[in-house]
């Protein structure tokens, strides 16, 4: 890591780290007993942690700067490591809380450890802390390879994976002590939305930057979807944390938005999280490692387009159908609702895309595990967007909101789509980074694939079973007009299948566990002696020198 | 470097171009993709034409079928209030005894306070009831105010200790903690209680500290829970010679009540609920207990 980097980067390193630190002391020092307090001393010792590595390797050697025309990949590294601890950490809280459904003992009594801030750290800890990882290092991967450029920056990238880390650090121990803007998926308060801002736009201009520096004419699909999902979830973010601080020594904040505009933005920015975090960003994992691990051009570019551009259009108005028959007008339900049905199309046809590139392909499916997780992540993918377009038409909401279908139907996409298409490009990418012929053991991803669809499959047939037969009970009348069930009735019928799905979470829980066993393995060991195994290849020498100039 | 080739596999053109070994086909849209994309904005173009959908400054396109959400749910709940209205206004204005006797109508509150006793009781009292630690069984036929439909329903309206104005006030003091009565007192007088439910704990041993107990128990606790120890419900208090116990039979249970006093709540119910609900719900948790001997 710090090697890498000459004296006057460790230097500039260095400074960053330091201002860091000082920033936690202000705000321990400004928080006091206030929970700031608490995340004033974790972002101190956090930085000083970072300060320590680079400071023991400071009058290190310099580097070769020869080696600046490769690919910069020990970023890359760090950020399938912080991936794979996220994964287990989020999922092992999302059993953990999944079991409290159905045994409420499990919270043992304690503030920290009650279903409503072990809810957050695991939404939190799956979408940002595993997603977000997974979506931060692929991407430095993807847009190095298709633009035949190195990363734009040598602290840079280290700055984002740390930051970014930092900020969910923050979330994660904010909610234990009970600190929570009450939004969903934007629980984090001020300080460290404050924080993912400067983290973002580092982002945001090292990936521009090394856009811009690319030797290839054009600008592959996957970087379209990546650059999206920056530049949204950016505009997302800022547009829905405005807020004002309680004091600047306080972690309470209060939003700007009130009422139902409040009710809007906040769902105008979760479902586009679902949209550009969630949807864009694996998109474009999809669209590198899909080809690559098939050996299969993709089927239609023209279809790349249409898709694309319906996604990017059609997600920003269809937040309302999240606020069926509330107190939002009607109106602008009915537009949520009309969008969300147009949203089909592209949706489905980047899934076509990705099931027709397979053609000429599919016995790798059958004999590749790992492209079988990138298979079945696209069909989880064509179905959940079906099933979200469903749910958005206004009477069938009337029977799935609030219901647990809206759980299985997120975790169709998160299980299903997300977690499996991580899945299938670390499968691709960790080999190929460690310079490593295959996975340590091809045993293992088949075993991972079985309990990731096993768990998939039980824990979403459980939500649908309990959250129709939750819809039915709600709106099921006696004779004299009168409810028959009470709320009690319905938690009662759902306790066989709060069983069921925390059976189905401790499987997926499982096969992330045998995931990072078999990551970790691939880089300690290989099965063939490494010794005289030069980093040949395409993808690992020098880059390449027959240069096209942009032709943009 | 635009070289367009044939996949052999589909026989389609690349686009020429090549990303680290990626290479896309030029094959065009299928059409049934479009006819997808024609289909779903029809739909959407039809919906925006019944229905209220875009924003016009101040208002709205209204939609050719003038639905409104409000509207929708505002008739809904007259036609429901209607389709309600003869059991309902029965219910309001009979009495308890001409209900009780009219079949059909105790169906009816057995179905209407089985959901209303759920989604109201059954937090406190237990989805059957039965009630819990500190929660009173409300199956037991042992009642503090009294039983019956008209005292359940009084005691739902006005609540125990709660904020209504004619509140049921229920106040066992902390005779302990408050220097009433002494440590001795306290450990005397809780013997007593206990061996009245506990005949067989009234041994030659302690038989002075059992009739220590019952002095101090005519002089300080009959004034509420009578000489005999039978309660009285003009005031909520519970008898101590049963063996029903809202905070635990127990002798620890009965000494940390004498010392430090308990003050049970049960809410009003008056703003919640409507008069014709907590009928309901009064002949409902009368016959629980009925049901349940």
């Amino acid at each position: 890591m710090v090697k890498q980097l000459t004296s006057g980067e460790r230097q500039f390193a260095a400074v960053i780290l330091v201002v860091l630190a000082v920033l936690g002391i202000a705000m321990a020092a400004a928080g006091r007993a206030d929970p700031l307090g608490v995340h004033g001393l974790i972002v101190l010792l956090y930085s000083g942690a970072l300060l320590y590595v680079v400071l023991s390797s400071f009058y290190e050697r310099e580097p070769d700067l020869s080696l600046r025309t490769r690919y910069y990949d020990d970023p890359i590294k760090v950020g399938i490591a912080l991936t794979m601890a996220w994964a287990v950490f989020g999922m092992f809280i999302g059993v953990w809380v999944a079991a409290q459904l159905a045994w409420p003992n499990l919270a043992f009594d304690a503030a920290w450890s009650s279903f409503g801030r072990l809810r957050p750290a695991h939404t939190t800890g799956v979408i940002f802390g595993f997603g977000g990882n997974a979506l931060i290092a692929t991407s430095f991967h993807v847009v190095q390879r298709t633009s035949r450029a190195r990363l734009a920056g040598q602290i840079s990238p280290w700055f984002v994976l740390f930051g970014f880390n930092l900020f969910c650090i923050l979330a994660v121990t904010g909610y234990f002590m009970g600190l929570t803007q009450s939004k969903e998926y934007a629980e984090p308060e001020w300080y460290a939305d404050l924080w993912l801002v400067v983290v973002w736009v580092v982002y945001f201009i090292l990936y521009i930057r090394t856009l811009a520096r690319r030797r290839e004419p054009h600008i592959y699909v996957a970087n379209w979807y990546y650059l999206a999902f920056i530049l949204v979830v950016a505009m997302l973010h800022i547009v829905n944390n405005i807020a004002v601080p309680v004091s600047l020594g306080h972690a309470k904040s209060y939003t700007v938005w009130a009422g139902v505009q409040d009710a809007m933005v906040q769902w105008w920015y979760g479902h586009n999280a679902v949209a550009f975090f969630l949807t864009a960003g694996f998109l474009a994992m999809l669209y590198y490692y899909l080809p690559i691990r098939a050996g299969r051009p993709i089927f239609s570019y023209r279809l790349s387009i249409l898709s694309f551009w319906g996604i990017t259009f059609f997600y920003m108005w269809a937040g309302s159908h999240h606020l069926h028959y509330t107190a939002l007008p009607h109106w602008v339900q009915n537009l949520g609702m009309t969008f969300s049905i147009m949203l089909l199309v592209p949706s489905w046809a980047s899934a076509g895309n990705a099931l027709l590139t397979l053609n000429g392909a599919w016995h790798k499916v059958r004999d590749d595990a790992t492209l079988r997780f990138i298979m079945v992540a696209v069909i989880f993918y064509g179905l959940s967007t079906f099933e979200g377009s469903f749910m958005a038409i206004r009477p069938v909401n009337s029977l799935s909101h609030y219901t647990d279908w809206t759980v299985g139907h997120v975790h169709a996409g998160a299980l299903g789509w997300v977690a499996m298409i991580t899945f299938g490009s670390l499968y691709t990418l960790v080999p190929t980074l460690w310079k490593r012929e295959r996975m340590y053991s091809a045993m293992l991803v088949e075993v991972h694939f079985w309990l990731a669809l096993a768990g998939t499959l039980i824990y979403v047939f459980a939500m649908w079973n309990s959250g129709i037969i939750q819809g039915l009970m709600w709106r099921t009348y006696t004779q004299e007009d009168t409810l028959a069930y009470s709320f009690l009735d319905s938690l009662v019928a759902m306790y066989p299948y709060y069983i069921a799905r925390a059976f189905g979470g401790l499987l997926f829980l499982l096969g992330a566990i045998v995931a990072s066993y078999n990551i970790w393995m691939t880089v300690r060991y290989s099965p063939e002696a490494l010794t005289d195994r030069a980093p040949a290849g395409p993808d690992q020498g020098p880059l390449p020198e027959n240069v096209t100039a942009p032709a943009e | 470097m635009e070289i367009e080739e044939i996949d052999p596999v589909t026989g389609r053109k690349t686009t020429g171009h090549e990303w680290n070994g990626i290479k896309e086909l030029d094959t065009p849209v299928p059409r049934g993709v479009l006819m997808f994309l024609v289909a779903t904005h029809l739909f959407a173009l039809l919906w925006w034409i019944l229905l209220p959908t875009w924003p016009l400054g101040s208002t709205y396109t209204k939609g050719l079928l003038d639905i409104d959400q409000r509207k929708t749910v505002e008739e809904k709940m007259v036609a429901a209030t209607a389709a309600r209205s003869d059991w309902m206004t029965a219910i309001e204005t009979k009495s308890f005894d001409e209900i009780s006797a009219d079949e059909q109508l105790m169906k009816t509150v057995r179905e209407t306070g089985h959901q209303l006793f759920g989604d109201n009781c059954a937090a406190c009292h237990g989805s059957d009831g039965k009630g819990r630690s500190n929660y009173p069984d409300l199956t037991d036929q042992d009642w503090l105010w009294g039983g019956g439909p008209e005292k359940i329903a009084e005691t739902l309206t006005v609540g125990i200790n709660s904020r209504h104005s004619e509140s049921r006030i229920a106040q066992m003091p902390s005779f302990g903690r408050d220097e009433m009565l002494d440590r001795t007192q306290v450990r005397q007088v809780a013997t007593y209680v206990h061996s009245l439910t506990n005949p067989e704990t009234s041994t030659p041993d302690n038989v002075e500290l059992v009739k220590a107990g019952q002095e101090v128990f005519l002089t300080t606790c009959a004034a509420c829970h009578g000489e005999d120890a039978k309660g009285n419900q003009e005031v909520g208090a519970p008898n101590l010679t049963d063996n029903y116990w809202v905070y635990g039979g127990d002798l620890q249970t009965i000494i940390a009540s004498i010392h430090g006093g308990r003050q049970g709540h049960m809410p009003t119910w008056d703003e919640r609920l409507s008069k014709a609900d907590i009928k309901i719900l009064a002949l409902y948790v009368d016959s629980l207990g009925r049901e349940n001997p």
